[in-house]
């Protein structure tokens, strides 16, 4: 009872002081608002990573390997030098598919971007997929509505072809797409089925595609050289390690290399890009730790000063307070508590200003950036830590003032 | 017995010089009492009221208020005896300059935690024996000397102290001002306070009923008055 009426004296008094001297306060709040403002604004950036980063991964399941030319993480050095490779082709896929045991779909991939066109009405630029039909496993393909590419499309190269929900909406509208002809590229396909929606995957509309069979594919619009990449679902995704090791050891003999010779192929999986994820926020959160620690040490340091020059102005009046009955404690605090409002006004103006900064990231960017209320937690643990923390000398100096002394302080 | 005092001595160290203000005072002041110190400048007697008013600590010797061994207490006591016992009115008056008169006299009542209504009423009671009532919501600078100085006494009256101490209190205040100033402890004196008041004019000590004059850190005479 009795602490909560030095509490709430200790804030009226520290308001006064606020008051009288608000220039000098806000302007002591500066370092304070800078580094809140920055450790609040890189945490909502992170969060809005995350969230974003996470939707978008999720997409490609632990339990998938791609058999690629060029491994997903590289830097243009890498490029330089993987350049050279031998392309992955239709041949190794059979082959891998053959031999993998730790495999449950192998499915060679070709992508081209064409138009599709059914009478009057065309989508431009749609995603054309050649593969097989284990991509219905490894890709998680599920036709909505009609099939999937069955064994016999791919294997007698029909022109036959699955086609994504956005592609449907527009060709057909309120029509039965099913057994329908498409232009695709300048060629006839039958259509077979209809993909669930997908939405986006990094920046690619996935409702914007079609499948068709890979040899079609071929035959269509060619491999001009390319690589394919085979992606292959492993039994679980426990299993991955193993199974990379073992495709390792398939690619390897097909392309008949040496004990000493490096590989020639990437073995892409989604771990890869989740380190490369964590490393990069990693380096924001390191971003976030230093700026902020530096610009609150500043506006500690701040507070620290403002509040030694507060002591010696208010000489006085500490003396007639210990005059008339103030403890040690009572003056203790009255500072500290000082020290944390002006701390508060620092964490205010910053959480607000980092409010309106992730409000802008999340208008111009595709980021969710967002800041919720955890940040009234962080603000206060910052007000206390930061006011006890440079707050404790100059109260404790004024707290240890001899009364008389302190009266007659001109 | 209100105050003992027990041979007490109290010497400044400045650097190596030693003063030595106070040289062994032995006195007793009873319940009650109205005692005007005096004595030349430099003799000693704020010295003398700090120690009395625990704000300061003796260098030597025993000080009992109510009994109790002043001379033994740490800061924390010290504090609550300046808190209940203790009323201070001090020659520059030490208000608060940026606290209405209201809240100057509330003061001592935070620090001994007394709810916030009660201490209102309190406050407002005291202001109103030192007739102030009307000027409560004022701040210091908005009052002339003579209220400032009437505040300061409301302020030391609030907790119904055993002793109320003033140290020159009218130093700062035109004759006319003292006057009533000291009229007004002259009211505290009948309502059954003890009054300690240093003073260098001897009209003023005429309101007392015993006088301790002090020389070089000691007493020269303590004589009480007949016939009040
Ligand atoms: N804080 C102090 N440090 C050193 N000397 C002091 C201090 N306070 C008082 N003195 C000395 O003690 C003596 C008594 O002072 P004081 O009690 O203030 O006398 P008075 O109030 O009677 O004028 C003086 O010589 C004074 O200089
Ligand atoms: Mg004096």
């Amino acid at each position: 009872m009795r602490i909560f009426i030095y509490m709430w004296e200790g804030v009226k008094i520290a308001f006064e002081a606020l008051r009288a001297y608000k220039m000098r306060s806000i302007l002591t709040t500066v370092g304070i608002v800078i580094g809140v403002t920055t450790v609040i604004t890189i945490v909502a950036l992170i969060q809005g990573l995350n969230h974003a980063f996470s939707r978008e991964i999720s997409a490609i399941g632990t339990d998938t390997l791609f058999i690629q030319k060029y491994p997903w993480i590289m830097t243009d050095d890498d490029w330089f030098k993987y350049r050279n490779r031998k392309n992955i082709t239709l041949e190794e896929a059979e082959e891998v598919k053959a031999s993998a045991t730790l495999a449950t779909a192998v499915a060679p991939q070709i992508g081209t971007r064409r138009t599709i066109k059914y009478e009057e009405k065309t989508v431009e630029r749609v995603i054309i997929v050649g593969t097989t039909s284990d991509y219905a496993i490894t890709s998680n393909a599920m036709p909505e509505y009609g099939r999937f590419l069955s064994e016999n499309d791919v294997s007698s190269n029909r022109a036959v072809c699955v086609i994504g929900w956005e592609v449907a909406q527009k060709l057909f509208d309120q029509l039965d797409p099913i057994g329908k002809r498409v232009n695709i590229g300048g060629r006839k396909f039958r259509v077979i089925g209809i993909l669930e929606k997908k939405g986006n995957f990094f920046g690619h509309n996935m409702d914007i595609f079609a499948v068709i069979p890979v040899g079609a594919f071929k035959s269509a619009f060619g491999m001009r050289r390319r690589s394919i990449e085979i992606e292959v679902k492993v039994k679980s995704p426990d299993l991955i390690e193993e199974a990379e090791y073992e495709l390792t050891g398939i690619m390897r003999r097909l392309r008949k290399l040496g004990v000493t010779d490096e590989n020639d192929f990437a073995i892409n999986k989604q771990s890869m890009l989740m380190d490369f994820y964590n490393n990069f926020t990693k380096t924001l959160w390191a971003v976030a730790i230093g700026v902020g620690a530096i610009s609150l040490l500043v506006g500690g340091i701040g507070i620290m000063n403002i509040l030694l020059v507060s002591v010696t102005e208010r000489t006085r009046e500490i003396g007639v307070r210990k005059a008339i009955g103030a403890r040690k404690s009572d003056i203790l605090w009255q500072f500290l508590i000082e020290a944390m409002m002006i701390c508060a006004i620092g964490v205010i103006i910053g959480i607000l200003l980092a409010i309106g900064l992730s409000q802008v990231v999340a208008a111009t960017t595709p980021l969710p950036a967002a800041v919720t209320w955890w940040v009234v937690i962080l603000g206060l643990v910052f007000v206390v830590t930061i006011g006890l923390f440079f707050g404790i000398y100059p109260a404790s100096k004024a707290a240890r003032l001899n009364p008389i002394e302190a009266l007659r302080y001109e | 017995m209100l105050i003992q005092f027990n041979n007490i001595t109290k010497i400044y160290e400045i650097g190596t010089v030693k003063v030595e203000a106070l040289r062994g005072i032995t006195l007793q002041i009873d319940k009650n009492e109205y005692v005007a110190i005096m004595g030349p400048s430099g003799s000693g007697k704020s010295t003398l009221m700090n120690i009395l008013g625990c704000l300061d600590t003796a260098t030597q010797g025993d000080y009992f208020l109510n009994k109790n061994n002043v001379s033994e207490m740490d800061d924390d006591q010290l504090a609550e005896i300046r808190n209940r016992e203790i009323g201070f009115v001090f020659q520059t008056f030490n208000l608060l300059p940026r606290a209405t008169a209201l809240h100057n006299v509330e003061l001592p009542l935070i620090y001994n935690g007394t709810p916030a209504s009660q201490r209102k009423k309190l406050a407002k009671d005291a202001l109103g024996k030192v007739g102030l009532a009307d000027r409560m919501h004022h701040k210091p600078n908005e009052l002339s000397g003579g209220q400032r100085q009437r505040v300061a006494i409301a302020r030391a009256l609030v907790n119904n102290p055993s002793i109320i101490l003033a140290d020159e209190p009218t130093g700062n205040l035109d004759s006319r001002t003292g006057d009533e100033i000291m009229e007004i402890f002259e009211d505290l004196h009948e309502l059954g306070n003890t009054m300690i008041v240093v003073t260098h004019e001897e009209y003023i000590a005429e309101h007392s009923n015993r006088i301790i004059r002090l020389r070089d850190g000691l007493v020269e005479r303590d004589e009480a008055k007949h016939g009040s």
